[in-house]
């Protein structure tokens, strides 16, 4: 620890040209360490970088989400292009390269607000901005969405029918036997979307993912590991996944607005809304997350993670499983 | 048979340690993680009441809607294979489902803004549960 702050303090001293003044591990963040450190000059930055900043390997845990992270480098590389077209995402101002002590790590502007989806939901300061978040989300995630791909690095690729037979097979190796999932999963595999051309992909687009300052609303979209090539679809379902509500289950997107203000901004902002794979995607994400919670007692059970709460989040998999069967009713 | 204390009032001792002796004296991620702890206990106190007559609730009916015995895992798996392959349909093995899942939200989550809302659709409980 004691390592990274003098780490720190150096970049500070050698690449900002000015002196650290304080620096300090944030909490929360499972599958990234981020690091929060102000300057001399008052400017404020975050470091962004794996746990103990090792690179995974593939094999790692890291792995054991079913996802594919990228590397720093790569997350780097997504946030320059994105903020690069005036969309809400942190500034990166450095990225270190192999042979520096940081590696691998990145370096980006603090952005002020709240992360906490809770106190996003309940504290009265948010009262005023919290209508037009949904309208804000959508505008976001449309201009995103619209980034042509050539302008990109080379990223990984999903698609429907693929997440669907991802998910299933890890349910399967998993071996406990979930009767709900596999109503689900048969309901997915009956109703899969039309594919679409691919496009930019957030993959974790979620309120908890979003920086929400009480002035301005939305002010950054952050946690870019699990980004892709894939179907736009994907983060629109992703976003009202029932989870993700907090407990205000008649505000579909992220406990805050309704999908009509979502969507109708989507689309105002270039993106073409097509609900029935929308109303999939949010299907599939409810059973992605119920299957995640599964996963998470296999890193409490190997000892990767020993903490208590990484063990009873396996608990929350009825959570997903009440919320699949309404769902498939037709309930919001 | 096991003598005094119940397992309930075991919980509960352990819970009550968390809360007035524990938790005071931590902060930031261990006084989180101590709230998950006694998080945990209700759910182990609620399963200790609840458990055993649920799965066997489950059980029964998964006998008759497979008309097959087993224990209740491979009760499970079959009832799964029959879904994946198209035998049972949603709609026969609805109530079954609805009256498991709300048995295991009564057990792991029952403040659970979908559970609540099952409820108020009218949603059949578990045999044996009682409010």
């Amino acid at each position: 620890m004691t390592d990274v702050l003098s780490q720190i303090g150096s970049f500070s001293r050698h690449v900002l040209k000015t002196e650290l003044k304080s620096a300090g591990q944030l909490s929360g963040g499972a599958s990234q360490e981020t690091w929060l450190f102000e300057t001399q000059d008052g400017a404020k930055y975050i470091l962004r970088r794996p746990p103990g900043g090792v690179a995974p390997t593939l094999d790692e845990p890291s792995d054991a989400f079913g996802s594919r992270h990228l590397s720093s480098a790569q997350e780097a590389d997504i946030l320059t292009s994105v903020h690069a077209r005036g969309i809400e995402v942190p500034e990166v101002v450095h990225v270190f390269e192999e042979g520096e002590a940081l590696y691998p790590s990145y370096v980006m502007r603090f952005v002020a607000g709240e992360t906490i989806a809770r106190k996003i939901l309940r504290d009265p300061e948010y009262d005023v901005i919290r209508p037009q978040l949904a309208a804000q989300c959508g505008e976001a995630i449309a201009k995103i969405h619209s980034i042509g791909l050539n302008d990109l690095p080379e990223l990984g690729t999903s698609d429907a029918a693929g997440e669907v037979r991802r998910y299933g097979d890890i349910l399967a190796r998993h071996g406990h036997p979930h009767p709900v999932f596999e109503l689900a999963l048969k309901w997915l595999r009956d109703n899969l979307p039309a594919p679409r051309p691919k496009c930019l992909v957030h993959g974790d687009f979620r309120n908890g993912n979003l920086i929400i300052s009480p002035e301005k609303g939305l002010a950054a979209i952050i946690d870019w590991e699990l980004t892709h090539f894939g179907d736009p679809m994907e983060d629109l379902g992703w976003i009202c996944v029932p989870s993700w509500r907090f407990g205000n289950i008649d505000m579909p997107v992220g406990g805050f607005g309704d999908r009509e203000a979502f969507y109708t901004a989507y689309e105002k902002a270039g993106g073409i809304v097509d609900r029935d794979s929308a109303r999939f995607w949010e299907i599939l994400g409810t059973l992605k997350w119920g299957v995640m919670c599964i996963i998470m007692i296999g890193l409490f059970e190997s000892g990767v993670d020993r903490s208590v709460e990484r063990a009873a989040i396996g608990r929350r998999t009825s959570e997903t499983e009440i919320d699949l069967l309404r769902m498939l009713d037709g309930e919001n | 048979m096991q003598d005094k204390p119940t397992i309930e009032t075991l919980i509960n001792a352990v819970s009550l340690f968390i809360k007035d002796v524990a938790s005071p004296a931590l902060s930031g991620r261990s006084l989180f993680h101590a709230r998950v702890a006694q998080n945990v206990l209700a759910i182990v106190e609620r399963e200790a009441l609840y458990g055993a007559q649920f799965s066997s609730a489950q059980q029964d009916r998964l006998r008759l809607l497979l008309d097959m015995d087993g224990d209740l895992e491979a009760l499970n798996k079959e009832l799964c294979a029959r879904i994946k392959d198209g035998r049972l349909s949603a709609e026969n093995v609805r109530a079954h489902l609805v009256k498991s899942t709300m048995g295991k939200l009564s057990i792991d989550q029952p403040n659970y803004a979908g559970y609540l809302r099952a409820r108020e659709l009218g949603w059949p409980e578990e045999d044996g549960y009682q409010q």
